[in-house]
């Protein structure tokens, strides 16, 4: 396949802007690994279950699970519910990419993971298909597939080498922390952000994680809200 | 669970990876997604973002954290503080983690 300048521009400019977060993300890869060995996962599944599941908090909930025996079906609904974010940005996807077969959809898709999502959002807001997506988006999901795969295997690797107690994971929330902040552009998306992050607190106590759900369901409804009510101040800035 | 039940639940939990991402696009047919929706949708990154991080940060065991001497504040308000003037993730990263480890492992929080 011959490349147009264009779309190898977009190609790696889908791995520039992942870089830095990414840094986070690995951390989080790490700590995941360690946690899937001291679970009690042999080596080669923990590989597996890295490689093949590619679902950081996914994974993490289903840790407990498999170690008490709990049925598969309960294992399969957590994860899924821990997923919800993901099915919500699928609809939003569909806008980009719903015109391609369903093989390379669905291929597309497995490896969207958060950060892609927040990026790729900000590098293409109409939704609406554009040249260059493809690419971009080729170039943002590779380097954080490498950027996940190789911090988690080598997490399972050394798992009783890493201090647990130095909460590396944090560096991963930090950089969502850090991506939150750079996608705020006029006042009605801070405000939906805060309802969104209060949400969560409020709701921490539902079960299956469900307040992440909520939280955005409340901060897509402030938004659009405070759009109707005040359409300037959510104009982008940028 | 032995080995092969692990096994199945690893298979059975990629096939939640994949019908999760791709929920809205597992089927060709045309979903009409309101106009409103769609552009309501432009704050989802960014609720989504706001709902993981909030809790990881003010929440400890469940409960709000009671007390300011707290590593993970801390490091969440540096990193606020680095973005804020620099706008670099990885800077906010940085100093964000470099100032927890220095609270967790100098002054023992």
């Amino acid at each position: 396949m011959t490349l147009t300048p264009n779309q190898r521009a977009e190609f790696r400019r889908g791995v520039r802007e992942i870089v830095e977060p990414s840094f986070g993300i690995s951390a989080w890869a790490l700590v995941t690994g360690v946690a899937m060995i001291k679970s009690g996962l042999s080596v080669p599944l923990a590989t597996l279950m890295s490689i093949a599941v590619y679902a950081g908090s996914a994974q993490l909930a289903a840790l407990p699970l498999i170690a008490a025996g709990a049925p598969l079906w309960v294992i399969l609904a957590t994860a899924f519910c821990m997923n919800l974010r993901f099915v919500i940005f699928s609809a939003h996807w569909r806008k980009y990419f719903g015109h391609f077969p369903r093989a390379q959809r669905l291929a597309l898709m497995y490896l969207a993971a958060d950060l892609t999502y927040v990026l790729f959002l900000r590098r293409f807001p109409r939704p609406e298909p554009a040249p260059g997506q493809v690419p971009y988006f080729l170039g943002s999901v590779l380097w954080s597939w490498l950027c996940w795969q190789v911090p988690s295997l080598l997490g399972i690797a050394l798992a009783d080498r890493i201090p647990t107690d130095w909460d590396l994971g944090f560096a991963g929330v930090l950089a969502l922390l850090g991506l939150a902040y750079s996608t705020l552009s006029g006042r009605n998306s801070w405000i939906a952000g805060l309802v969104a992050a209060a949400a969560a607190v409020a709701a921490f106590r539902l079960p299956l994680k469900l307040n992440i759900v909520v939280a955005i369901a409340a901060g897509v409804a402030v938004g659009m809200l405070l759009d109707r009510l005040r359409p300037n101040a959510g104009e982008e800035r940028r | 669970m032995s080995d092969w039940q692990t096994f199945a639940a690893i298979l059975g939990l990629t096939v939640i990876t994949v019908v999760t991402r791709g929920f809205f696009l597992l089927s060709a047919d045309e979903w009409p997604i309101p106009r409103w929706l769609t552009r309501g949708l432009r704050y989802a990154p960014l609720a989504a973002l706001a709902a993981i991080v909030a809790p990881e940060i003010l929440l400890s065991d469940g409960a709000l954290v009671g007390d300011w001497k707290d590593a993970r504040l801390l490091a969440a308000a540096a990193s606020t503080a680095y973005f804020f003037w620099r706008r670099g993730i990885l800077g906010t990263i940085v100093v964000g983690a470099a100032v927890m480890l220095a609270a967790k492992l100098g002054l023992g929080w």
